[in-house]
């Protein structure tokens, strides 16, 4: 026999992660959430990580990523914290239940780790929801994201701690929006799983941001999976801005089921971050569904973005509206994945879908795969890609009327991100992104504006 | 029942017309692929000895491969070792006039409505009828060899010009490039050869009509066309393959080198025999076509109008290597019962200022599925490169799919790469808006459907036109009239 150390490969190395703390990942769940665990970890086995050539992550390879030096808490880990200096962050005018969440966890020092609103809304900890409220957690929780289709869901479904948890009864419109604050804060490089579960019934409105941020120089790997149901007539608005630092990894995975008649908007903003897939899975269950997906990227250095999404459309008079842009500098790279699915009885279905990048220089490089695949007739669907260059008449058009090279650029860019930027519903919140959007194209965004870190200059 | 659902489902269940088998004596030999059988088919073929060490080359590497699998395809398991690899109309000789050919050969022609007399005198078109495998009759020879236009079998360009042969063949498509490719390269029976000396311009459409005969023999073709500096020529490939029950397999390859200033326009009308209306028997359409525009402006065009075969894999492309060099493709793709397309293109942009174009319709009807495959490919040398895309589908029916896949991948700043597709049906307005003008529903559906498929067809070579249409015709009738 060999007396080498037999090296591990990645996969392995998770599911050997899961076998010894087993346990202490599992530690106070209720049964079924030990059994979601368990079928995670399996289909997790059975598909491992993406293959170097899988086409599904051809220009995103994050195996070597997950490869790397991260620890990782089984339970929440005490970490010297300000809550003062911490969020500077937020939007200005805007009323909302601000909820952080820390390394994954809900944090929630000195209060309740789970709201209940006048109303009927619950907010709150995942973790504490599925000790409160198994039944409501249960009814949803691992059935929107399936476990044996993405193995990014499957690791999630095995470690993930805590996230968190919305519920809106029957009837309620919610007044103000839900801030998630997502903030990555350690002593050493880190990987965190986080999971949230968004639930409205029938007849309700909500609107929930979500903002991803880095507080410490450390890196940072985030794998994290949003649920989300929307029942009959409710309308979501789901905003996602991206500003973690450019030493981070991170893995989204947001799968939205919508009833009947429901709408969904749902927005991706990603400023920094140095290797970003996005996972959108949209299915419109119920007749009469619409939904709006909206993306902008900005990106410079050797920034990468990766959207993946799919909109599926399983039921007849669907609409959706999908648009996903992006700058690309220096050296980054970006990739969009977009592929509409029409059902064999889908009919009346419309749906559109435009993907427009500009390359501002000759090393970044753009891949872009819009698809469309239907199976019914009586539809209009649409796709359309570009990708270019800022165009050369409209520059000399403002040059030639005094306005200088450089803010003529910024001008033009500023427009290319208004078309997704208008659609933000939200005034106060469009105006600050619009405003950081705008700051990031001038440079002057390093990572998080009011953070006082600035851990991505050197 | 509404008229249109009438009028659609007479113009969808259109029986194969040209459905039937010639009996013509062919020279087999036996079923099976190993190095003895390529060792035979050489030795048959009576080739020098490279030819036959570059055949074995391929086979041993093609052992290595499996079947793509990516395609939105489903392939049934294919048995290579059931295949007869070699077939010829054993009537081997060397015709000088029309008179000589096999009368039932000449039929055969007539009721595919091409008959060989009448392309003679039809506007110049040299035709190099291959019958299975050998090249039976190519006309015109002696006109081209005039102007120095050399367009023969490929067997003939092996024994009369192997320095051409050794020089390109291989050297758009290598034996590596993928698995049919690789069959083909190890077992190809014969093809069309085509080579075009600098400052000429080819003064007719050349011309080659493919068929199938013998049952159970799978057809390899290979073409090689070399279009030398400041020359154009247009060549043109057709085919019908009759009534058959078991699959047939086919998998040719078709190469393409424009030098400097030099065009090629290449045109298909493919109408395999698509299998029955229960999805029983028809071809297999596994073809790699790949151009290469070598020398600067040089310009490729494809238009291919896809008819027939039960599945299609078929992604005719062009490596745009020349500065300001041009590719085109331009592509119908009508699927019907269960029939499956997956066609496209590449268009790979090295070259600076190199523009091209993509065109693609495809109409579904019955269950079938219809793909468009494409990628746009901009490399980083490629400054100011050009791409526009439009992938239209029409479905005609509920049962059926059609699915876009194009690939963007952009490595330049200065390139401009637009893709726009949709999916629609033929629109009730539109069939109201006729019929109030007194046009009935099914003209309706045929200038719609005309209409549709108008861009693509206008690129075909007049000549073909007329096929073209005959042939979407057979798949939509009564809508076509």
């Amino acid at each position: 026999m060999k007396d080498t150390i037999e090296t591990l490969t990645t996969t392995a190395k998770y599911l050997e992660l899961f076998r010894t703390n087993r346990e202490q990942i599992g530690d106070g769940d209720p049964d079924f959430v030990k059994d979601l665990r368990e079928q995670g970890i399996r289909s997790f086995e059975k598909t491992g990580f993406p293959a170097r050539k899988a086409e599904l992550y051809k220009h995103t390879h994050l195996e070597p990523v997950f490869d790397g030096e991260f620890s990782f808490d089984f339970s929440p880990r005490k970490i010297a914290f300000d809550d003062n200096d911490l969020f500077l962050c937020d939007v200005p005018m805007l009323d909302a239940h601000v909820l952080t969440v820390l390394n994954g966890v809900f944090h929630h020092p000195g209060k309740s780790a789970l709201h209940e609103l006048d109303n009927g809304i619950i907010v709150g900890g995942l973790r504490e929801a599925i000790r409160r409220y198994p039944d409501l957690v249960s009814a949803h929780l691992g059935k929107i994201a399936p476990l044996d289709k993405e193995a990014f869901v499957s690791l999630n479904t095995a470690f993930a701690q805590d996230g968190i948890f919305l519920y809106v009864p029957e009837g309620v419109q919610m007044d103000k929006p839900v801030q998630i604050i997502h903030l990555l804060l350690s002593d050493k490089n880190q990987m965190v799983h986080h999971r949230n579960l968004f639930v409205l019934e029938k007849n309700t409105t909500a609107q929930v941001i979500i903002c991803d941020h880095t507080l410490s120089p450390h890196m940072f790997l985030t794998n994290s999976v949003s649920e989300v149901s929307v029942g009959e007539h409710a309308d979501l608005d789901l905003l996602r801005l991206q500003n973690e630092h450019n030493n981070s990894c991170q893995v989204t995975n947001t799968w939205i089921r919508q009833e009947r008649a429901s709408h969904c908007q749902h927005g991706n903003i990603t400023l920094h971050g140095s290797m970003v897939r996005n996972n959108l899975h949209v299915k419109m269950e119920g007749e009469g569904a619409s939904s709006r997906e909206l993306g902008l990227f900005l990106i410079d250095k050797l920034q990468h973005v990766d959207s993946y999404t799919v909109i599926e459309h399983a039921s007849p008079n669907c609409t959706s509206d999908q648009h996903y842009k992006g700058v690309l500098d220096d050296a980054s790279t970006g990739a969009f994945h977009g592929r509409i699915h029409v059902h064999p009885n889908a009919q009346k279905t419309e749906a559109f879908q435009a993907n427009n990048n500009i390359l501002l220089t000759d090393t970044a490089r753009m891949n872009t795969k819009p698809q469309l695949e239907i199976y019914a007739d009586d539809v209009k669907c649409s796709h359309g890609a570009t990708v270019g260059q800022l165009d050369e008449d409209a520059l000399f058009y403002l040059q030639s009327r005094g306005i200088s090279r450089d803010e003529s650029r910024l001008m033009l860019m500023d427009a290319f991100a208004q078309d997704v930027l208008s659609k933000i519903k939200q005034p106060s919140l469009r105006d600050r992104i619009t405003d950081l959007v705008g700051k990031r194209l001038r440079g002057e965004l390093s990572r998080c504006n009011n953070c006082a870190m600035h851990c991505d200059e050197e | 029942m509404t008229d249109q659902e009438k009028i659609l489902n007479e113009v969808t269940d259109n029986d194969y017309k040209f459905g039937f088998h010639s009996k013509i004596e062919t020279e087999t030999i036996p079923k099976g692929l190993n190095e003895d059988v390529i060792r035979l088919i050489s030795a048959k073929k009576e080739e020098p000895g490279w030819m036959t060490e570059s055949r074995l080359k391929a086979f041993r590497h093609w052992q290595t491969m499996t079947m793509p699998d990516w395609a939105h395809l489903q392939i049934p398991d294919i048995d290579y070792q059931d295949i007869i690899y070699y077939a010829a109309p054993k009537k081997e000789a060397k015709y000088q006039s029309l008179d000589e050919v096999d009368p039932e050969l000449i039929d055969t022609f007539n009721r595919l409505g091409i008959p060989l007399e009448e392309q003679k005198q039809l506007a110049g078109v040299a035709v190099d009828a291959v019958m299975d495998s050998v090249s039976v009759k190519t006309t015109f020879q002696d006109t081209l060899a005039e102007l120095g236009i050399i367009f023969c079998s490929f067997s003939e360009a092996v024994k009369n010009h192997p320095d051409l042969v050794q020089k390109y063949m291989g050297s758009v498509v290598p034996y590596t490039d993928n698995f049919f490719a690789a069959l083909n390269s190890a077992v190809f029976s014969d093809g069309s050869f085509c080579y075009i000396p600098k400052g000429i311009r080819c003064p007719m459409e050349l011309s080659t009509y493919f068929r199938i005969n013998t049952a159970n023999t799978g057809q390899f073709e290979r073409t090689l066309i070399i279009a030398e500096d400041d020359t154009y020529v247009s060549y043109l490939e057709g085919c019908t393959a009759p009534m058959r029950d078991e699959n047939q397999l086919h998998a040719a390859i078709v190469e393409i080198v424009a030098m400097e200033n030099a065009e090629v326009k290449y045109s298909t009308v493919q109408n395999w025999y698509p299998g029955d209306k229960a999805g029983k028997g028809g071809i297999y359409n596994f073809v790699t076509k790949r151009g290469i525009c070598k020398g600067d402006n040089s310009k490729i065009s494809w238009t291919q109008v896809e008819t027939g075969s039960a599945i299609t894999w078929k992604y005719p492309s062009c490596i745009l290597k020349g500065h300001n060099s041009v590719g085109e493709f331009y592509s119908v793709a009508v699927t019907n019962n269960y029939q499956q397309a997956d066609t496209g293109t590449k268009m790979i942009h090295i070259g600076k200022n190199t523009r091209s174009t993509i065109i693609s319709k495809g109409i579904s009807a019955g269950r079938s599925q219809n793909s468009y495959r494409g990628l746009v490919r901009v490399l980083k040398g490629a400054e100011y490169a050009r791409n526009f895309s439009q992938c239209d589908s029409l479905l005609l029916g509920d049962k059926c799919g059609a699915h876009t896949f194009p690939y963007l991948e952009v490595d330049n700043r200065t390139a401009i790469v637009e893709h726009e597709a949709t999916t629609s049906k033929i629109g009730e307005d539109q069939i109201f808006y006729c019929n109030q003008r007194g046009i009935d529903t099914e003209n309706a559906i045929s200038l719609i459907v005309n209409g549709y498929a108008k861009e693509v067809l206008n690129k075909l070579p007049m000549e073909f036109a007329v096929e073209a249409q005959k042939l979407l015709a057979i798949t939509l009738e009564g809508s076509v009239g």
